[in-house]
Protein backbone atom coordinates (compact mmCIF):
# COMPACT_ATOMS: atom_id res chain seq x y z
CA UNK A 1 0.00 0.00 0.00
CA UNK A 2 2.81 2.40 0.86
CA UNK A 3 4.55 2.57 -2.51
CA UNK A 4 1.19 3.02 -4.20
CA UNK A 5 0.29 6.01 -2.03
CA UNK A 6 3.71 7.47 -2.71
CA UNK A 7 3.31 6.95 -6.47
CA UNK A 8 -0.06 8.65 -6.41
CA UNK A 9 1.28 11.60 -4.52
CA UNK A 10 4.08 11.94 -7.04
CA UNK A 11 1.66 11.82 -9.99
CA UNK A 12 -0.43 14.58 -8.42
CA UNK A 13 2.45 16.64 -7.09
CA UNK A 14 4.36 17.17 -10.34
CA UNK A 15 1.60 18.96 -12.33
CA UNK A 16 0.35 20.60 -9.13
CA UNK A 17 3.73 22.15 -8.34
CA UNK A 18 4.20 23.26 -11.93
CA UNK A 19 0.84 25.02 -12.00
CA UNK A 20 1.27 26.54 -8.56
CA UNK A 21 4.65 27.97 -9.49
CA UNK A 22 3.91 29.05 -13.05
CA UNK A 23 0.21 29.85 -12.91
CA UNK A 24 -0.81 30.71 -9.35
CA UNK A 25 2.29 32.56 -8.11
CA UNK A 26 2.42 34.84 -11.20
CA UNK A 27 -1.14 36.02 -10.51
CA UNK A 28 -0.30 36.77 -6.92
CA UNK A 29 2.71 38.74 -8.15
CA UNK A 30 0.63 40.74 -10.63
CA UNK A 31 -1.89 41.40 -7.88
CA UNK A 32 0.89 42.66 -5.62
CA UNK A 33 2.54 44.80 -8.30
CA UNK A 34 -0.79 46.45 -9.10
CA UNK A 35 -0.57 48.10 -5.64
CA UNK A 36 2.89 49.59 -6.22
CA UNK A 37 4.02 52.72 -8.01
CA UNK A 38 6.13 53.01 -11.11
CA UNK A 39 9.63 54.26 -10.54
CA UNK A 40 12.96 54.29 -12.30
CA UNK A 41 14.60 51.17 -10.92
CA UNK A 42 15.07 47.50 -11.70
CA UNK A 43 12.35 46.19 -11.57
CA UNK A 44 10.52 49.42 -12.43
CA UNK A 45 8.12 49.54 -9.49
CA UNK A 46 8.28 50.54 -5.83
CA UNK A 47 8.76 47.69 -3.33
CA UNK A 48 5.54 46.45 -1.75
CA UNK A 49 7.21 46.10 1.64
CA UNK A 50 10.30 47.52 3.25
CA UNK A 51 12.25 46.97 6.45
CA UNK A 52 12.28 50.14 8.50
CA UNK A 53 15.40 50.21 10.74
CA UNK A 54 15.81 46.47 10.06
CA UNK A 55 13.07 45.78 12.58
CA UNK A 56 9.69 46.90 11.38
CA UNK A 57 8.15 45.54 8.18
CA UNK A 58 6.31 48.37 6.47
CA UNK A 59 3.75 47.62 3.76
CA UNK A 60 3.59 50.24 1.06
CA UNK A 61 0.26 49.78 -0.64
CA UNK A 62 -0.71 52.33 -3.27
CA UNK A 63 -4.24 52.44 -4.58
CA UNK A 64 -3.33 55.15 -7.06
CA UNK A 65 -3.35 52.82 -10.11
CA UNK A 66 -6.92 51.74 -9.48
CA UNK A 67 -8.00 55.32 -8.80
CA UNK A 68 -6.37 56.22 -12.10
CA UNK A 69 -8.23 53.44 -13.97
CA UNK A 70 -11.56 54.36 -12.43
CA UNK A 71 -11.29 58.05 -13.30
CA UNK A 72 -9.56 58.00 -16.67
CA UNK A 73 -12.07 58.00 -19.52
CA UNK A 74 -9.71 56.04 -21.81
CA UNK A 75 -9.74 52.95 -19.59
CA UNK A 76 -13.46 52.99 -18.90
CA UNK A 77 -14.31 53.36 -22.57
CA UNK A 78 -11.94 50.56 -23.61
CA UNK A 79 -13.40 48.22 -20.96
CA UNK A 80 -16.93 48.94 -22.15
CA UNK A 81 -15.88 48.67 -25.79
CA UNK A 82 -14.20 45.27 -25.15
CA UNK A 83 -17.35 43.98 -23.45
CA UNK A 84 -19.49 45.22 -26.33
CA UNK A 85 -17.26 43.68 -29.02
CA UNK A 86 -17.06 40.37 -27.15
CA UNK A 87 -20.84 40.24 -26.57
CA UNK A 88 -21.77 41.05 -30.17
CA UNK A 89 -19.20 38.59 -31.56
CA UNK A 90 -20.43 35.86 -29.21
CA UNK A 91 -23.99 36.49 -30.39
CA UNK A 92 -23.05 36.14 -34.07
CA UNK A 93 -20.93 33.09 -33.28
CA UNK A 94 -23.95 31.46 -31.65
CA UNK A 95 -26.25 32.43 -34.50
CA UNK A 96 -23.92 30.84 -37.06
CA UNK A 97 -22.59 28.03 -34.87
CA UNK A 98 -25.89 26.67 -33.57
CA UNK A 99 -27.37 25.70 -36.95
CA UNK A 100 -24.01 24.26 -37.98
CA UNK A 101 -23.71 22.15 -34.82
CA UNK A 102 -27.34 21.09 -35.27
CA UNK A 103 -26.74 20.11 -38.88
CA UNK A 104 -23.63 18.11 -37.98
CA UNK A 105 -25.37 16.33 -35.09
CA UNK A 106 -28.27 15.32 -37.40
CA UNK A 107 -26.04 14.20 -40.30
CA UNK A 108 -25.42 10.54 -41.13
CA UNK A 109 -22.57 9.09 -39.01
CA UNK A 110 -20.07 8.91 -41.89
CA UNK A 111 -20.73 12.51 -43.01
CA UNK A 112 -20.71 13.61 -39.38
CA UNK A 113 -17.08 12.74 -38.71
CA UNK A 114 -16.05 14.39 -41.98
CA UNK A 115 -17.94 17.60 -41.11
CA UNK A 116 -16.47 17.58 -37.60
CA UNK A 117 -12.99 17.29 -39.04
CA UNK A 118 -13.74 20.24 -41.34
CA UNK A 119 -14.73 22.30 -38.28
CA UNK A 120 -11.59 21.35 -36.36
CA UNK A 121 -9.12 21.61 -39.24
CA UNK A 122 -8.88 25.44 -39.37
CA UNK A 123 -8.31 25.40 -35.63
CA UNK A 124 -5.10 23.47 -36.22
CA UNK A 125 -3.76 25.90 -38.77
CA UNK A 126 -2.22 29.12 -37.57
CA UNK A 127 -4.68 31.47 -35.88
CA UNK A 128 -2.46 34.43 -36.69
CA UNK A 129 -2.34 33.57 -40.39
CA UNK A 130 -6.08 33.02 -40.56
CA UNK A 131 -6.71 36.49 -39.15
CA UNK A 132 -4.14 37.82 -41.59
CA UNK A 133 -6.04 36.20 -44.47
CA UNK A 134 -8.97 38.53 -43.77
CA UNK A 135 -6.80 41.58 -44.43
CA UNK A 136 -6.48 40.43 -48.04
CA UNK A 137 -10.25 40.00 -48.28
CA UNK A 138 -11.41 43.15 -46.48
CA UNK A 139 -8.93 45.76 -47.73
CA UNK A 140 -10.12 48.67 -49.89
CA UNK A 141 -8.43 47.03 -52.88
CA UNK A 142 -9.02 43.58 -51.44
CA UNK A 143 -10.78 40.55 -52.89
CA UNK A 144 -14.33 41.40 -51.73
CA UNK A 145 -14.23 44.99 -52.99
CA UNK A 146 -12.62 43.91 -56.26
CA UNK A 147 -15.33 41.33 -56.92
CA UNK A 148 -18.18 43.67 -56.00
CA UNK A 149 -16.73 46.45 -58.17
CA UNK A 150 -16.16 44.23 -61.18
CA UNK A 151 -19.75 42.98 -60.86
CA UNK A 152 -20.89 46.59 -60.81
CA UNK A 153 -22.65 46.24 -57.45
CA UNK A 154 -20.65 49.12 -56.02
CA UNK A 155 -18.57 51.85 -57.63
CA UNK A 156 -16.60 52.97 -54.60
CA UNK A 157 -14.81 50.45 -52.39
CA UNK A 158 -16.57 49.81 -49.07
CA UNK A 159 -14.28 50.60 -46.12
CA UNK A 160 -14.21 47.42 -44.07
CA UNK A 161 -10.72 47.33 -42.60
CA UNK A 162 -10.16 49.04 -39.25
CA UNK A 163 -13.85 48.97 -38.39
CA UNK A 164 -15.87 47.20 -35.69
CA UNK A 165 -17.28 45.00 -38.45
CA UNK A 166 -13.80 43.65 -39.27
CA UNK A 167 -13.17 42.84 -35.59
CA UNK A 168 -16.52 40.98 -35.32
CA UNK A 169 -15.64 39.01 -38.45
CA UNK A 170 -12.19 38.20 -37.10
CA UNK A 171 -13.48 37.02 -33.72
CA UNK A 172 -16.41 35.00 -35.11
CA UNK A 173 -14.07 33.43 -37.64
CA UNK A 174 -11.37 32.50 -35.12
CA UNK A 175 -13.63 31.30 -32.32
CA UNK A 176 -16.36 29.54 -34.32
CA UNK A 177 -14.97 26.02 -33.63
CA UNK A 178 -15.07 26.78 -29.87
CA UNK A 179 -18.79 27.50 -30.23
CA UNK A 180 -19.61 24.56 -32.49
CA UNK A 181 -17.80 21.79 -30.59
CA UNK A 182 -19.54 22.09 -27.16
CA UNK A 183 -22.88 22.64 -28.92
CA UNK A 184 -22.33 19.57 -31.07
CA UNK A 185 -21.30 17.49 -28.03
CA UNK A 186 -24.58 18.48 -26.40
CA UNK A 187 -26.93 18.19 -29.41
CA UNK A 188 -25.53 14.81 -30.38
CA UNK A 189 -26.62 13.30 -27.03
CA UNK A 190 -30.26 14.35 -27.39
CA UNK A 191 -32.85 11.62 -27.39
CA UNK A 192 -34.72 11.96 -30.68
CA UNK A 193 -37.80 10.20 -29.32
CA UNK A 194 -38.49 13.40 -27.36
CA UNK A 195 -39.02 15.25 -30.64
CA UNK A 196 -41.21 12.44 -31.93
CA UNK A 197 -43.26 12.63 -28.75
CA UNK A 198 -43.64 16.38 -29.23
CA UNK A 199 -44.72 15.83 -32.83
CA UNK A 200 -47.22 13.16 -31.74
CA UNK A 201 -48.68 15.63 -29.30
CA UNK A 202 -49.22 18.02 -32.19
CA UNK A 203 -46.26 20.38 -31.87
CA UNK A 204 -45.06 21.89 -35.14
CA UNK A 205 -41.31 21.39 -35.77
CA UNK A 206 -40.49 25.00 -34.87
CA UNK A 207 -42.41 24.76 -31.62
CA UNK A 208 -40.85 21.40 -30.79
CA UNK A 209 -37.44 22.94 -31.37
CA UNK A 210 -38.19 25.92 -29.14
CA UNK A 211 -39.74 23.85 -26.36
CA UNK A 212 -37.58 20.71 -26.42
CA UNK A 213 -34.27 21.03 -28.26
CA UNK A 214 -33.35 24.58 -27.31
CA UNK A 215 -33.87 24.21 -23.52
CA UNK A 216 -32.01 20.89 -23.55
CA UNK A 217 -29.07 22.44 -25.36
CA UNK A 218 -28.71 25.30 -22.88
CA UNK A 219 -25.57 23.78 -21.22
CA UNK A 220 -23.92 23.59 -24.65
CA UNK A 221 -24.91 27.18 -25.41
CA UNK A 222 -23.45 28.38 -22.10
CA UNK A 223 -20.20 26.45 -22.55
CA UNK A 224 -19.77 27.64 -26.14
CA UNK A 225 -20.67 31.26 -25.34
CA UNK A 226 -18.21 31.38 -22.44
CA UNK A 227 -15.41 29.82 -24.53
CA UNK A 228 -15.92 32.63 -27.05
CA UNK A 229 -16.80 35.56 -24.78
CA UNK A 230 -14.04 35.27 -22.16
CA UNK A 231 -11.01 35.17 -24.46
CA UNK A 232 -12.66 37.67 -26.83
CA UNK A 233 -12.77 40.34 -24.09
CA UNK A 234 -8.97 40.18 -23.77
CA UNK A 235 -8.34 39.67 -27.49
CA UNK A 236 -5.21 41.42 -28.69
CA UNK A 237 -4.14 40.08 -32.09
CA UNK A 238 -7.47 40.47 -33.94
CA UNK A 239 -8.15 44.13 -33.06
CA UNK A 240 -4.48 44.98 -33.66
CA UNK A 241 -4.64 43.61 -37.20
CA UNK A 242 -8.22 44.39 -38.23
CA UNK A 243 -9.59 46.92 -35.77
CA UNK A 244 -9.91 50.65 -35.28
CA UNK A 245 -6.99 52.74 -34.11
CA UNK A 246 -9.18 55.41 -32.45
CA UNK A 247 -10.89 52.97 -30.06
CA UNK A 248 -8.66 50.37 -28.43
CA UNK A 249 -9.71 47.15 -26.77
CA UNK A 250 -8.50 46.55 -23.23
CA UNK A 251 -5.92 43.94 -24.25
CA UNK A 252 -4.23 46.50 -26.47
CA UNK A 253 -4.33 49.09 -23.66
CA UNK A 254 -2.61 46.63 -21.33
CA UNK A 255 0.05 45.83 -23.88
CA UNK A 256 0.68 49.54 -24.62
CA UNK A 257 0.99 50.34 -20.91
CA UNK A 258 3.54 47.59 -20.58
CA UNK A 259 5.59 47.78 -23.76
CA UNK A 260 5.23 51.48 -24.73
CA UNK A 261 4.89 53.29 -21.39
CA UNK A 262 6.85 50.67 -19.41
CA UNK A 263 4.41 51.23 -16.55
CA UNK A 264 4.27 47.79 -14.93
CA UNK A 265 2.02 48.75 -12.00
CA UNK A 266 -0.68 50.25 -14.24
CA UNK A 267 -0.44 47.30 -16.65
CA UNK A 268 -0.90 44.95 -13.66
CA UNK A 269 -3.87 46.95 -12.41
CA UNK A 270 -5.45 46.76 -15.89
CA UNK A 271 -4.94 42.97 -15.83
CA UNK A 272 -6.53 42.63 -12.37
CA UNK A 273 -9.46 44.84 -13.36
CA UNK A 274 -9.95 42.73 -16.52
CA UNK A 275 -9.91 39.55 -14.41
CA UNK A 276 -12.50 40.98 -12.02
CA UNK A 277 -14.67 41.72 -15.03
CA UNK A 278 -14.29 38.12 -16.17
CA UNK A 279 -14.71 36.42 -12.79
CA UNK A 280 -18.46 35.91 -13.17
CA UNK A 281 -18.31 34.32 -16.65
CA UNK A 282 -15.30 32.20 -15.60
CA UNK A 283 -17.15 30.89 -12.53
CA UNK A 284 -20.20 30.06 -14.68
CA UNK A 285 -17.94 28.22 -17.12
CA UNK A 286 -16.12 26.25 -14.40
CA UNK A 287 -19.40 25.20 -12.79
CA UNK A 288 -20.73 24.05 -16.14
CA UNK A 289 -17.53 22.05 -16.76
CA UNK A 290 -17.77 20.51 -13.30
CA UNK A 291 -21.37 19.45 -13.91
CA UNK A 292 -20.50 17.96 -17.31
CA UNK A 293 -17.67 15.95 -15.74
CA UNK A 294 -19.98 14.75 -12.96
CA UNK A 295 -22.45 13.47 -15.58
CA UNK A 296 -19.77 11.38 -17.24
CA UNK B 1 -42.52 25.50 -42.27
CA UNK B 2 -41.14 22.04 -42.94
CA UNK B 3 -39.73 23.25 -46.24
CA UNK B 4 -37.89 26.09 -44.52
CA UNK B 5 -36.46 23.73 -41.99
CA UNK B 6 -35.21 21.37 -44.63
CA UNK B 7 -33.26 24.09 -46.41
CA UNK B 8 -32.27 26.30 -43.49
CA UNK B 9 -29.79 23.97 -41.76
CA UNK B 10 -27.93 22.82 -44.92
CA UNK B 11 -27.73 26.43 -46.11
CA UNK B 12 -26.22 27.53 -42.82
CA UNK B 13 -23.78 24.60 -42.93
CA UNK B 14 -22.68 25.53 -46.45
CA UNK B 15 -22.40 29.21 -45.53
CA UNK B 16 -20.47 28.38 -42.35
CA UNK B 17 -17.96 26.17 -44.13
CA UNK B 18 -17.53 28.75 -46.90
CA UNK B 19 -16.88 31.34 -44.19
CA UNK B 20 -14.27 29.07 -42.62
CA UNK B 21 -12.46 28.11 -45.81
CA UNK B 22 -12.73 30.98 -48.34
CA UNK B 23 -10.11 33.17 -46.56
CA UNK B 24 -7.64 30.29 -46.42
CA UNK B 25 -8.24 29.39 -50.07
CA UNK B 26 -7.85 32.99 -51.23
CA UNK B 27 -4.57 33.21 -49.32
CA UNK B 28 -3.34 30.05 -51.07
CA UNK B 29 -4.37 31.33 -54.50
CA UNK B 30 -2.69 34.71 -54.04
CA UNK B 31 0.54 33.11 -52.87
CA UNK B 32 1.08 32.14 -56.53
CA UNK B 33 0.39 35.66 -57.76
CA UNK B 34 3.25 37.54 -59.38
CA UNK B 35 2.14 41.05 -58.38
CA UNK B 36 3.51 42.71 -55.27
CA UNK B 37 0.07 44.24 -54.75
CA UNK B 38 -1.13 41.09 -53.11
CA UNK B 39 -4.75 41.38 -54.20
CA UNK B 40 -4.33 42.31 -57.83
CA UNK B 41 -4.05 39.20 -59.96
CA UNK B 42 -1.27 39.57 -62.50
CA UNK B 43 -2.46 37.02 -65.05
CA UNK B 44 0.45 37.50 -67.45
CA UNK B 45 3.08 36.21 -65.03
CA UNK B 46 1.07 34.05 -62.66
CA UNK B 47 1.08 31.43 -61.30
CA UNK B 48 4.62 31.82 -60.05
CA UNK B 49 6.68 30.32 -57.27
CA UNK B 50 8.79 33.42 -56.74
CA UNK B 51 7.40 34.19 -53.25
CA UNK B 52 8.31 30.67 -52.17
CA UNK B 53 11.86 31.17 -53.40
CA UNK B 54 12.07 34.53 -51.61
CA UNK B 55 10.65 32.94 -48.47
CA UNK B 56 13.41 30.34 -48.29
CA UNK B 57 16.01 33.04 -48.89
CA UNK B 58 14.70 35.13 -45.99
CA UNK B 59 17.15 34.31 -43.20
CA UNK B 60 15.10 36.13 -40.54
CA UNK B 61 12.03 33.98 -41.23
CA UNK B 62 14.06 30.79 -41.56
CA UNK B 63 15.93 31.21 -38.26
CA UNK B 64 12.71 32.20 -36.49
CA UNK B 65 11.05 29.08 -37.91
CA UNK B 66 13.89 26.90 -36.58
CA UNK B 67 13.54 28.48 -33.13
CA UNK B 68 9.76 27.99 -33.13
CA UNK B 69 10.15 24.40 -34.26
CA UNK B 70 12.49 23.65 -31.36
CA UNK B 71 10.31 25.36 -28.76
CA UNK B 72 7.11 23.75 -30.07
CA UNK B 73 8.67 20.26 -29.96
CA UNK B 74 10.08 20.71 -26.46
CA UNK B 75 6.79 22.23 -25.30
CA UNK B 76 4.74 19.36 -26.72
CA UNK B 77 6.88 16.71 -25.00
CA UNK B 78 6.76 18.37 -21.56
CA UNK B 79 3.06 19.30 -21.82
CA UNK B 80 2.08 15.76 -22.69
CA UNK B 81 3.80 14.35 -19.60
CA UNK B 82 2.41 16.98 -17.21
CA UNK B 83 -1.06 16.98 -18.78
CA UNK B 84 -1.30 13.20 -18.66
CA UNK B 85 -0.31 13.14 -14.99
CA UNK B 86 -2.86 15.85 -14.17
CA UNK B 87 -5.61 14.11 -16.15
CA UNK B 88 -4.81 10.78 -14.47
CA UNK B 89 -4.94 12.37 -11.02
CA UNK B 90 -8.23 14.16 -11.71
CA UNK B 91 -10.08 11.17 -13.15
CA UNK B 92 -8.60 8.13 -11.40
CA UNK B 93 -7.67 9.24 -7.88
CA UNK B 94 -11.16 10.05 -6.60
CA UNK B 95 -11.31 12.77 -3.97
CA UNK B 96 -7.93 13.89 -2.72
CA UNK B 97 -6.58 16.97 -1.04
CA UNK B 98 -6.17 19.73 -3.57
CA UNK B 99 -8.32 18.15 -6.26
CA UNK B 100 -10.50 21.24 -6.64
CA UNK B 101 -7.43 23.45 -6.86
CA UNK B 102 -5.79 21.23 -9.47
CA UNK B 103 -9.04 21.10 -11.48
CA UNK B 104 -9.41 24.87 -11.40
CA UNK B 105 -5.77 25.45 -12.31
CA UNK B 106 -6.00 23.14 -15.32
CA UNK B 107 -9.30 24.64 -16.56
CA UNK B 108 -8.45 28.32 -16.05
CA UNK B 109 -5.69 28.63 -18.71
CA UNK B 110 -8.23 27.48 -21.33
CA UNK B 111 -10.25 30.67 -21.02
CA UNK B 112 -7.73 33.09 -19.55
CA UNK B 113 -7.00 35.98 -21.94
CA UNK B 114 -3.49 35.35 -23.25
CA UNK B 115 -2.39 38.88 -22.50
CA UNK B 116 -2.94 38.35 -18.76
CA UNK B 117 -1.10 35.02 -18.77
CA UNK B 118 1.76 36.62 -20.67
CA UNK B 119 2.09 39.59 -18.34
CA UNK B 120 1.97 37.47 -15.18
CA UNK B 121 4.51 35.00 -16.58
CA UNK B 122 6.95 37.82 -17.24
CA UNK B 123 6.46 39.20 -13.72
CA UNK B 124 7.34 35.77 -12.36
CA UNK B 125 10.45 35.40 -14.50
CA UNK B 126 11.69 38.84 -13.47
CA UNK B 127 11.05 38.13 -9.79
CA UNK B 128 12.68 34.68 -9.97
CA UNK B 129 15.75 36.02 -11.70
CA UNK B 130 16.21 38.56 -8.92
CA UNK B 131 15.64 36.02 -6.17
CA UNK B 132 17.51 32.93 -7.36
CA UNK B 133 19.23 34.02 -10.56
CA UNK B 134 17.25 31.59 -12.71
CA UNK B 135 16.08 31.80 -15.48
CA UNK B 136 18.99 34.05 -16.44
CA UNK B 137 17.58 36.43 -19.03
CA UNK B 138 14.70 35.51 -21.27
CA UNK B 139 14.74 33.21 -24.24
CA UNK B 140 14.02 29.61 -25.15
CA UNK B 141 13.65 28.48 -21.52
CA UNK B 142 11.15 31.15 -20.52
CA UNK B 143 9.09 30.85 -23.72
CA UNK B 144 8.92 27.08 -23.28
CA UNK B 145 7.85 27.33 -19.62
CA UNK B 146 5.13 29.83 -20.56
CA UNK B 147 3.88 27.64 -23.42
CA UNK B 148 3.85 24.47 -21.33
CA UNK B 149 1.72 26.16 -18.69
CA UNK B 150 -1.16 26.79 -21.06
CA UNK B 151 -0.63 23.78 -23.38
CA UNK B 152 -0.78 21.25 -20.55
CA UNK B 153 -4.28 22.47 -19.72
CA UNK B 154 -5.47 21.39 -23.16
CA UNK B 155 -3.70 18.04 -22.84
CA UNK B 156 -5.36 17.51 -19.43
CA UNK B 157 -8.83 18.07 -20.93
CA UNK B 158 -8.16 15.60 -23.76
CA UNK B 159 -6.75 12.94 -21.39
CA UNK B 160 -9.60 13.48 -18.92
CA UNK B 161 -12.30 12.85 -21.50
CA UNK B 162 -10.46 9.79 -22.82
CA UNK B 163 -10.02 8.31 -19.33
CA UNK B 164 -13.65 9.03 -18.46
CA UNK B 165 -14.73 7.03 -21.50
CA UNK B 166 -13.28 3.69 -20.50
CA UNK B 167 -13.99 2.04 -17.22
CA UNK B 168 -11.55 1.17 -14.52
CA UNK B 169 -12.33 -2.55 -14.64
CA UNK B 170 -9.45 -3.21 -17.07
CA UNK B 171 -7.01 -1.64 -14.65
CA UNK B 172 -8.59 -3.44 -11.71
CA UNK B 173 -8.36 -6.76 -13.55
CA UNK B 174 -4.65 -6.21 -14.15
CA UNK B 175 -4.23 -5.29 -10.50
CA UNK B 176 -6.12 -8.46 -9.42
CA UNK B 177 -3.75 -10.49 -11.57
CA UNK B 178 -0.94 -9.12 -9.46
CA UNK B 179 0.42 -6.28 -11.59
CA UNK B 180 2.07 -3.44 -9.69
CA UNK B 181 0.53 0.05 -10.25
CA UNK B 182 3.29 1.28 -12.54
CA UNK B 183 3.08 -1.92 -14.60
CA UNK B 184 -0.69 -1.42 -14.89
CA UNK B 185 -0.08 2.11 -16.09
CA UNK B 186 2.49 1.19 -18.74
CA UNK B 187 0.83 -2.03 -19.94
CA UNK B 188 -2.89 -1.15 -19.71
CA UNK B 189 -3.64 2.52 -19.21
CA UNK B 190 -0.99 4.03 -21.45
CA UNK B 191 -1.83 1.99 -24.57
CA UNK B 192 -5.53 2.78 -24.06
CA UNK B 193 -5.00 6.53 -23.87
CA UNK B 194 -2.33 6.61 -26.61
CA UNK B 195 -4.61 8.27 -29.21
CA UNK B 196 -5.42 11.01 -26.69
CA UNK B 197 -1.73 11.46 -25.89
CA UNK B 198 -0.90 11.80 -29.58
CA UNK B 199 -3.63 14.36 -30.20
CA UNK B 200 -2.52 16.18 -27.04
CA UNK B 201 1.06 16.28 -28.35
CA UNK B 202 -0.04 17.61 -31.74
CA UNK B 203 -2.33 20.20 -30.17
CA UNK B 204 0.41 21.43 -27.80
CA UNK B 205 2.79 21.66 -30.72
CA UNK B 206 0.33 23.78 -32.72
CA UNK B 207 -0.54 26.02 -29.78
CA UNK B 208 3.11 26.83 -29.22
CA UNK B 209 3.94 27.11 -32.93
CA UNK B 210 1.16 29.68 -33.27
CA UNK B 211 1.45 31.73 -30.10
CA UNK B 212 2.35 35.38 -30.44
CA UNK B 213 0.95 37.18 -27.37
CA UNK B 214 2.50 35.10 -24.59
CA UNK B 215 5.79 34.79 -26.50
CA UNK B 216 6.04 38.57 -26.77
CA UNK B 217 6.14 38.76 -22.99
CA UNK B 218 8.32 35.72 -22.39
CA UNK B 219 10.85 36.32 -25.18
CA UNK B 220 14.09 38.17 -24.80
CA UNK B 221 15.58 40.51 -27.40
CA UNK B 222 17.58 37.73 -29.05
CA UNK B 223 14.80 35.16 -29.32
CA UNK B 224 12.15 36.02 -31.88
CA UNK B 225 9.74 33.22 -32.72
CA UNK B 226 8.10 32.78 -36.13
CA UNK B 227 4.67 34.13 -35.09
CA UNK B 228 6.39 37.21 -33.66
CA UNK B 229 8.11 37.82 -37.01
CA UNK B 230 4.86 37.28 -38.92
CA UNK B 231 2.92 39.55 -36.57
CA UNK B 232 5.34 42.44 -36.91
CA UNK B 233 5.41 41.95 -40.71
CA UNK B 234 1.65 41.84 -41.24
CA UNK B 235 0.98 44.76 -38.90
CA UNK B 236 2.61 46.86 -41.59
CA UNK B 237 0.34 45.39 -44.26
CA UNK B 238 -0.05 42.33 -46.45
CA UNK B 239 3.10 40.77 -47.80
CA UNK B 240 3.15 38.04 -50.45
CA UNK B 241 5.89 35.94 -48.88
CA UNK B 242 3.70 35.59 -45.78
CA UNK B 243 1.02 34.18 -48.10
CA UNK B 244 3.54 31.61 -49.31
CA UNK B 245 4.52 30.76 -45.74
CA UNK B 246 0.85 30.44 -44.75
CA UNK B 247 0.17 28.13 -47.67
CA UNK B 248 3.03 25.84 -46.69
CA UNK B 249 1.91 25.77 -43.07
CA UNK B 250 -1.72 25.09 -43.94
CA UNK B 251 -0.73 22.24 -46.29
CA UNK B 252 1.65 20.63 -43.76
CA UNK B 253 -0.81 20.90 -40.89
CA UNK B 254 -3.78 19.75 -42.93
CA UNK B 255 -1.99 16.65 -44.19
CA UNK B 256 -0.74 15.92 -40.67
CA UNK B 257 -4.20 16.21 -39.15
CA UNK B 258 -5.83 14.13 -41.86
CA UNK B 259 -3.15 11.42 -41.54
CA UNK B 260 -3.46 11.29 -37.76
CA UNK B 261 -7.26 11.18 -38.00
CA UNK B 262 -7.00 8.11 -40.22
CA UNK B 263 -4.47 6.54 -37.87
CA UNK B 264 -6.66 7.16 -34.81
CA UNK B 265 -9.70 5.76 -36.61
CA UNK B 266 -7.79 2.63 -37.69
CA UNK B 267 -6.49 1.99 -34.18
CA UNK B 268 -9.96 2.60 -32.76
CA UNK B 269 -11.43 0.00 -35.13
CA UNK B 270 -8.73 -2.46 -34.14
CA UNK B 271 -9.53 -1.86 -30.50
CA UNK B 272 -13.26 -2.34 -31.11
CA UNK B 273 -12.51 -5.63 -32.87
CA UNK B 274 -10.31 -6.81 -30.02
CA UNK B 275 -13.00 -5.87 -27.52
CA UNK B 276 -15.51 -7.87 -29.52
CA UNK B 277 -13.20 -10.89 -29.54
CA UNK B 278 -12.69 -10.50 -25.80
CA UNK B 279 -16.41 -10.56 -24.93
CA UNK B 280 -18.23 -12.61 -27.54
Amino acid sequence: MRPRRFGRQLVTAVPMLWLLLFFMVPFILVFGISFTQAQLSIPPYSPLWEWVDHRVLALRVHLSNYAFLATDALYISSYLYSLKVAAISTFWCLLLGYPMAYGIARAAPATRSLLLMLVILPFWTSFLLRVYAWIGLLKNNGVINNILMSLGVIHEPIVMMQTDFAVYIGIVYSYLPFMILPLYANLEKHDRTLLEAAADLGARPWKAFMRVTLPLSLPGIIAGAMLVFIPAVGEYVIPSLLGRSDQLMIGRVLSDEFFENRDWPVASAVAIAMLLLLVIPIVIFQRQQGREMAHK
Amino acid sequence: MIRHRRYFVPTMLAFGFAFLYVPILSMIVYSFNNSRLVTVWDSAHSPTLKWYVLLFQNTQIMSAARLSLGIATLNACISVVLGTLAGLALVRFGRFKGRTLLGAMTAAPLVMPEIITGLSMLMLFVAMERLIGWPAGRGITTITIAHVTFSMAYVTVIIQSRLANFDESLEEAAMDLGARPHIVFFRVTLPLIMPAIISGWLLSFTLSWDDVVISQFAAGPSSTTLPMVIFSKVRLGVSPDVNALATLMVLIVASGVVASAFWVRASERRRAREMQLANP
